[in-house]
């Protein structure tokens, strides 16, 4: 009946003894949990840019919230939606209304070059021409500094990831659109969203600047609720006068983030991948180094009654220790380093600048830890079941 | 060449710890080589964009549209030899995911402006005799499997046909080659006259003008001149060097180039650490045996060149056969599924490549190496 507990105690001294030993092997147990750590710490790094990415779109993304491009155009940047269209789908069932009229805004979306702060090299900053209903629909807008432009004046407010990123937004400073200069008057949040990048104007003075007539690029609405979308889509799209097709905001946002984010998180497994067998390869020397430096040892103690069973699992316990030892230096390495770090990027859907901060999330965190694990787990195996297996009666002849 | 063998059988001696080695020494290589070609993919262009061409585009943003008309006016300008203009045509093949660059032109000035593009005279003679005729690189060709005599449907994104048809079909009439591994075989190019007829808005506008010079060495000079000549017009234009213009777009992806240095200083930091202490280690081990090679006649420095062989060895054995897998790697295609215009490991990273084996084998090796050189065999016996 003492079968289970005998093994469990097994176990457990065999363990003990192992970790006891481990200051006399520092050197070459260090070298596993380095290399460990090198790895999570690439790891989670290279992904904190992907999720940071990800994060900043679905901030931008409200889920009662609707975006309107032409039929076929993937972005608002090719999209065009002219000034009539936008009042028959003002018109459309399912939106949210006010005293004024349906919450729709029908925006205009261009790029304006300016100079990266961090480069001096030039960036395709987007700026946008909003009408009155543009804060009403998109409820995290806030202004958090100096004040909004006046409307029909040539005055622009700015995003705050955009005045980080790019020179020359300062309030007070001006840029240069269409041969005139347009004043900054104000800094604005948007709960950390895709908006945050952005410069804003009153459309009408934009579409002149841009010779755009009467014409815009998207409509963004909020409907009653979600689910009001599709009675909303079946509207429009059965509407003879319109060839429009209306998305939901977050999928509209995953689709634009989707390759960005494919991108980096392919490219960053695939590193950390052939990089984790690197540590796998360092692990299996430090262990096959632990367990031919006990061979006697564990020899002896088979001798004495121990079952190869625990003999398994404590070297096992021995590399998993080590590797989350690794992992979390290099987790938290990562995240110290590069946690809230900003930088922006292009983003090949919109073709305009997107400002991003690194995240280093908790289940970040956990994949490398875990990921670690699996390194010390494939990297313990084979040492211990050779020290398992080695015939008692050679293995004491030893040296 | 008899030290060779003494190398061989100290590898030998403890073989699984040689093979782990050689195997971790071998990933940081392989890594090298294909963050170097993924690296060379972001920076496409920098490297071959032409000394003697320019780039003309809107001031404001290069989506602005420039008229046709300034091609004229710009080959007026002194220094300048051509001009021609290309625009963005942005459509998609059967998905969205499925991008690639496809620009309306002037086939023959095209070709004259890109001589980097090898198409032959008969794909030449029946592009100017189709007019929905294209031509595709090699590159994307072999991707989508297309053949010359196919019918290429692409979906316009924003520019629709005439009654508003948004599928543009093309006559695929020729595949061309790049002359250099490093030129971009992805475009798809057809021509302008064709598009400029058939499109539903923006008759005689095109996105941005590719100007040949004279003197490269004027070259900033002659786009002060071109953005003279069209200050306070109602478009008025920003030129600079075709380098800069590419340069400035692989900047706008962000410092790829600083991440990926940073990756791998980080692998390598981590392999060498690593590497190093286990050949380290191999040699602590074997004090009693190096002393007895002392005591046999080996010099100091005759066991310090064995230690440092044999460190050499290893880093060689796993750094070349690195190169070379990573080599083959990327051989086996673009892990991007296409969004690098080139995916190929350049000669110099190969160089670096070996330049890094060696380096690599000597910081490895010197710390041990040493320890042996100053080994006393009295001592060393005794322990």
């Amino acid at each position: 009946m003492a079968g289970p507990f005998n093994w469990l105690s097994q176990i457990l001294s065999i363990s003990l003894f192992n970790l006891r030993t481990l200051p006399q092997r520092l050197g070459s147990s260090g070298t596993a949990v380095f290399g460990i750590a090198g790895v999570v710490a690439v790891m989670v790094s290279v992904l904190s840019i992907a999720e940071g990415i990800l994060r900043t779109m679905q901030n931008s993304a409200s889920p009662d919230n609707v975006i309107v491009l032409r039929s076929g155009a993937t972005s608002e940047m090719m999209s065009w939606v002219l000034g009539d269209d936008v009042r028959v789908i003002a018109e459309a069932p399912g939106l949210a209304r006010d005293a004024d009229g349906a919450l729709a805004s029908p925006e205009l979306f261009v790029i304006v070059t300016l100079q990266k702060k961090s480069t001096g090299t030039d960036a395709n900053v987007p700026l946008r021409g909003v009408t009155r209903t543009a804060p009403l629909v998109r409820d995290d807008f806030e202004l958090v500094e100096g004040r909004m432009f006046e409307w029909g004046r040539n005055e622009v407010v700015v995003g705050r990831g955009a005045q980080l990123e790019f020179a020359g937004l300062e309030i007070g400073s001006s840029i240069s659109v269409a041969k005139e200069e347009w004043p900054v008057v104000g800094v604005f949040e948007a709960d950390g969203g895709l908006a945050e990048t952005e410069i804003w104007v009153d459309a009408l003075v934009l579409q002149p600047a841009y010779q755009r007539g009467n014409s815009y690029q998207a409509v963004y609405a909020k409907l009653e609720s979600p689910d009001a979308f599709p009675s909303f889509k079946d509207a429009l799209t059965s509407d003879p006068r319109l060839t429009v097709s209306p998305m939901r905001e977050t999928e509209y946002y995953a689709e634009q983030s989707a390759v960005l984010y494919n991108l980096i998180t392919g490219l960053g497994t695939l590193v950390a991948v052939i990089m984790g067998l690197g540590a796998i390869f360092g692990a299996l020397n430090t262990m096959y180094t632990a367990v031919s430096a006990r061979a006697r040892e564990i020899a002896t103690l088979r001798a004495l009654g121990f079952h190869s069973g625990p003999v398994i699992v404590s070297v096992l316990t021995e590399s998993l220790l080590l590797a989350l030892v690794g992992g979390s230096i290099g987790a938290v390495l990562a995240w110290l380093a590069f946690d809230g770090f900003r930088a922006a990027t292009l983003n090949w859907a919109s073709f305009s600048q997107v400002a991003f901060a690194f995240e280093v999330s908790p289940a970040l965190l956990a994949r490398g830890i875990i990921f670690a694990l699996v390194i010390g787990l494939v990297g313990g195996l084979f040492p211990a079941v050779r020290a398992a297996r080695q015939p008692v009666s050679e293995a004491l002849r030893e040296q | 060449m008899k030290y060779l063998y003494l190398l061989w059988s100290n590898l030998r001696r403890k073989k699984m710890r040689s093979v782990l080695t050689v195997l971790s020494i071998l990933v940081a290589f392989m890594l090298f080589a294909y963050l170097g070609a993924i690296r060379q993919g972001f920076s496409q262009g920098i490297d071959v964009a032409g000394l003697d061409r320019l780039i003309v585009r809107h001031k404001v943003s290069l989506i602005q549209p420039l008229p046709v008309a300034y091609e004229s006016r710009i080959e007026q300008v002194e220094g300048v030899v051509d001009a021609i203009h290309q625009s963005w045509f942005g459509g998609v093949y059967q998905k969205p995911t499925n991008f690639f660059p496809q620009m309306p032109v002037e086939p023959e000035e095209y070709l004259a402006m890109y001589p980097e593009i090898l198409l032959s005279d008969d794909e030449r003679k029946a592009w100017l005799a189709t007019r929905s005729g294209a031509i595709a690189g090699r590159g994307i060709a072999d991707r989508f499997g297309w053949k010359v005599g196919d019918r290429i449907p692409i979906n316009a994104t924003i520019w629709t046909r005439k009654g508003g048809e948004q599928t543009w079909e093309f006559d695929l009439v020729g595949i061309y080659e790049g002359a250099e591994q490093s030129t971009d075989t992805t475009l798809f190019l057809f021509r302008y006259d064709f598009f400029d007829e058939s499109r539903q808005f923006g008759q005689g506008q095109v996105g941005w003008y590719t100007v040949r010079i004279a003197d490269p060495a004027r070259s900033a000079e002659i786009a002060a001149a071109v953005d003279e000549v069209f200050a306070n017009s109602q478009y008025e234009t920003k030129t600079e060097a075709e380098g800069a213009f590419v340069q400035g777009f692989a900047d706008q992806i962000g410092d790829v180039s600083t991440i990926i240095m940073a990756i791998v200083a980080a692998v390598f930091f981590t392999i060498l650490l690593v590497a190093g202490n286990t050949m380290a280690y191999a040699v602590r081990e074997r004090t009693n045996e190096l002393a007895v090679l002392k005591a046999l006649g080996f010099t100091d420095r005759g066991v310090l060149g064995l230690v440092l062989g044999e460190c050499a060895l290893l880093t060689a054995i796993g750094g070349g056969l690195g190169l070379l897998f990573g080599w083959l790697l990327v051989g086996m295609g673009d892990p991007t599924n296409g969004s690098l215009p080139v995916f190929f490991v350049p000669n110099r990273v190969l160089t670096a490549g070996i330049a890094l084996i060696a380096v690599m084998a000597f910081l490895a090796g010197i710390l041990p190496a040493l320890q042996a050189q100053r080994l006393q065999i009295a001592d060393a016996l005794r322990r």
